[in-house]
């Protein structure tokens, strides 16, 4: 295991004295390992959440906790239990402190070593699903951290700079990719997944907990390393790939990755995400709206959990992406009432904005989605030769480009929309006047408009998403009106099951 | 781990397939996949899947990029539409190593994207040493018009068609002779406009043919129904 620094460093130096070990925190960690090795895993999950947040409030607010050496003691210095408890120091450090570069190279070593050891299968314990997502979560967000931190190369001391240079290995994008997708195949979570479709395994129904004596360890971190997979993928720009990633997962129908909500908000935004880059605006438009119908009627249960601040800003941030979604492509029927009210309320007036396709309009865009995007970066290792810069926004600034590019192509589209409502057939030599263009750049504004509202989905089947749609007949466009269709079939089988019912009554009345 | 070489000529797609599902995060195959994009290329297939990967490899190491991989990989991608690849390509790409040839494929793509296909064959004509390298562009291009045309016209102007695939004169005609005999186009004459073709109707350009699906019912719903009926 990596030298710790700070150990050598005298408590003078470092401002608190990380052998120190509060009465507290000794009986914290004796319970918690006494706990895992029972495999009480409501227990675990109180002293995990609860416990944990309450000590770090009342004794560690803005100082790390002991040093893993001084509490080894407490718990037969076991190496798994030291393996998990440097885990939390290092996720409670990035969470209150900034971390100096030889920590952030001291966790990715920790995380080297706990995946190792579980990928071994020597495992044998049952942990709380909430601890193996926020082992993935804060996995996945360290590395964003540090490639963000690496960037920035203009400030770095010589000391840093030769550290960098010592340890290139350290949260090594192939490194991370590589760990995920480890885990991925060693749990065989996929072919898990398959299975249980057949009724021939049972990790869902048993929230991925094993009741045959085993581990859920490696089955669970394998199926949340899916999501950490999407999430990289998205960092990376790379859409396509992170959906794939997700696949085996079908996040229509329950799974273990609602349990956790911190996992589910993480799952649809980054799907959402993904899915508005890709055009499939209406995809990401459904999945959003059910997520933020969810979150409204739920939230009210999180707000003493320690993510209840990350739910809230995933949720606007949803809310933004969502608004962006509906400008480029206006659908009428996929919004659920309460969302859309709290869309209005929230963004109506830059949707209205952003609908006119002005410089204004691409401002709002260029705002919302700076707000509402990933952060985006750079995997690639700095040079040092070059005259250090900060390249730290690049990522970022390359995938804003790209979308308002496919925005801006969009242009001409919403004054288009505004005149096929108003007429069921027009010339076009009609509507090229109206629209203050020549004949031919209204063919093209036409084409432009089947295009961008007939998406290719994942199979290669052209869906249609149109909310206003025509043909041309020669010289004369034909709008097409869309009627909401009359749902006669739920009205009949309404009424059979009425009927049914006071029929059963009525077998029910003796008559003398 | 094993790593297969992608040497011989037969199965060498198969075998590629397999090197990246197994191989994705692995900086060793990146031979492997700019071999396959020369044979995307010669043998006019196409794995968007391996061509992302790749991608992703020159992003994670850039001094390993090939400008000339890079281009093709792109030109390739314009091929596909209406699918999206161009954009999931170009989203890789880091400023840093943008080119004069990749700017030009941008260009190209925009018109194609904003349905602008006179100027996108009068610029395609200035690049042909890009264009021209790829064989199958032209006609995978005139195929994209088609579909576009198809979900927007139920009766097209001969002189939009022949602008729109680049093709004229008696080679038009021979193309429509085709066109009528497999694919169910029609040619009318208008008056004194020259000839109209008839596309074939589906529920693009039609809206009678538009299947309305939302009010099926599902069969569970049935079902159901049908357990409670004495």
């Amino acid at each position: 295991m990596a030298d710790h620094d700070e150990q050598r460093l005298q408590p003078q130096d470092l401002g608190y004295d990380p052998n120190f070990v509060p009465d507290s925190v000794k009986s914290f960690v004796v319970h918690l390992y006494r706990q895992i090795r029972e495999k009480n895993v409501y227990e675990i999950h109180q002293l995990y959440e609860a416990s944990f947040q309450t000590l770090s409030e009342r004794h560690f607010k803005d100082t790390p906790w002991p040093s893993v050496d001084a509490v080894a003691q407490y718990v037969d210095n076991d190496h798994v239990f030291c393996l998990l408890y440097r885990e939390m120091w290092f996720r409670h450090l990035y969470a209150r402190l900034t971390p100096t570069l030889r920590q952030r190279i001291d966790s990715w070593d920790n995380y080297c070593s706990l995946f190792q050891v579980v990928l071994h299968g020597v495992v044998n314990m049952q942990l709380p699903n909430q601890w193996l997502w926020d082992m993935v979560d804060e996995f996945v967000y360290q590395f964003q951290s540090f490639c963000q931190y690496r960037a920035k190369m203009k400030n770095k001391t010589e000391q840093e700079i030769a550290l960098l240079r010592q340890f290139d290995q350290a949260w090594n994008v192939f490194g991370v990719l590589n760990f995920l997708q480890a885990l991925v195949e060693k749990s065989a979570i996929i072919q898990i997944l398959e299975q249980e479709k057949e009724g021939l395994e049972q990790f869902t129904a048993n929230d991925g907990y094993d009741y045959n004596g085993g581990s859920n360890v490696l089955k669970v971190l394998g199926y949340f390393s899916m999501v950490g997979l999407l999430r990289v993928h998205c960092l990376l720009g790379d859409y396509d790939t992170g959906l794939k990633c997700l696949q085996p997962i079908d996040i229509s129908q329950p799974g273990v990755f609602n349990i956790v909500i911190g996992c589910h908000i993480t799952t649809i935004y980054h799907y959402g995400f993904a899915n508005l880059m890709l055009r499939r605006y209406v995809e990401a438009i459904r999945e959003f709206n059910k997520i933020l119908l969810y979150i409204f009627k739920t939230k009210v249960y999180h707000q003493k959990s320690p993510q209840y601040e990350q739910i809230l800003k995933k949720n606007e941030q949803m809310y933004a992406l969502l608004a962006i979604c509906l400008s480029l492509c206006p659908q009428s029927k996929l919004v659920d009432e309460t969302v859309n009210s709290q869309l209005r309320e929230k963004y109506g007036e830059k949707m209205s904005r952003m609908q006119r396709y002005d410089d204004e309009a691409f401002a709002m865009y260029d705002e919302l989605f700076s707000y509402a995007c990933p952060k985006f970066i750079t995997p690639s290792a700095p040079s040092f030769e070059e005259p250090l810069v900060n390249y730290n926004q690049d990522a970022y600034r390359l995938q804003l480009k790209l979308f308002l590019y496919e925005a801006k192509q969009q242009q001409l589209l919403s004054g288009l929309r505004t005149f096929l409502k108003v007429y069921s057939t027009i010339s076009l030599a009609k509507l090229a006047s109206y629209m203050e263009v020549d004949e031919p750049t209204l063919r093209t504004i036409l084409l432009t408009y089947k295009h961008k509202t007939h998406a290719v989905d994942s199979a290669g089947k052209v869906i249609s998403n149109a909310d206003v749609n025509f043909f041309i007949d020669d010289d004369t466009i034909h709008v097409v009106e869309s009627k909401p269709p009359k749902r006669y079939g739920d009205y009949f089988i309404r009424q059979v099951a009425l009927l049914q019912g006071v029929i059963n009554e009525l077998d029910t009345i003796k008559l003398e | 781990m094993g790593r297969e070489t992608a040497k011989a000529q037969q199965g060498t797609a198969y075998t590629v397939e397999q090197l990246v599902a197994f191989n994705r995060y692995n900086p060793d195959i990146l031979p492997d996949l700019e071999n396959y994009v020369n044979d995307q290329v010669s043998s006019q297939t196409y794995s968007l899947e391996s061509n992302l990967c790749l991608l992703r490899l020159y992003q994670f190491e850039p001094e390993k990029m090939s400008s000339q991989i890079v281009a093709r990989i792109l030109v390739k991608a314009l091929m596909a539409m209406p699918a999206p690849d161009f954009s999931l390509c170009l989203f890789l790409i880091p400023e840093r190593q943008m080119e004069e040839q990749f700017k030009t494929l941008i260009v190209l793509s925009h018109y194609l994207e904003t349905g602008r296909f006179r100027q996108f064959w009068d610029e395609a004509a200035k690049s042909r040493h890009i264009v021209e390298a790829v064989p199958g562009f032209e006609q995978a291009i005139q195929d994209y018009a088609i579909h576009v045309l198809s979900l927007t016209y139920q009766r097209i102007p001969r002189t939009v068609l022949a602008e729109a695939i680049n093709i004229e004169g008696l080679a038009l005609d021979k193309f429509l002779e085709h066109q009528v005999a497999n694919s169910g186009w029609v040619i009318e004459k208008s008056q004194g406009r020259g000839q109209l073709i008839v596309l074939p109707r589906d529920e693009y350009n039609d809206p009678i043919l538009k299947k309305n699906t939302a009010d099926s019912v599902p069969f569970e719903h049935i079902a159901h129904i049908l357990n409670n009926l004495s």
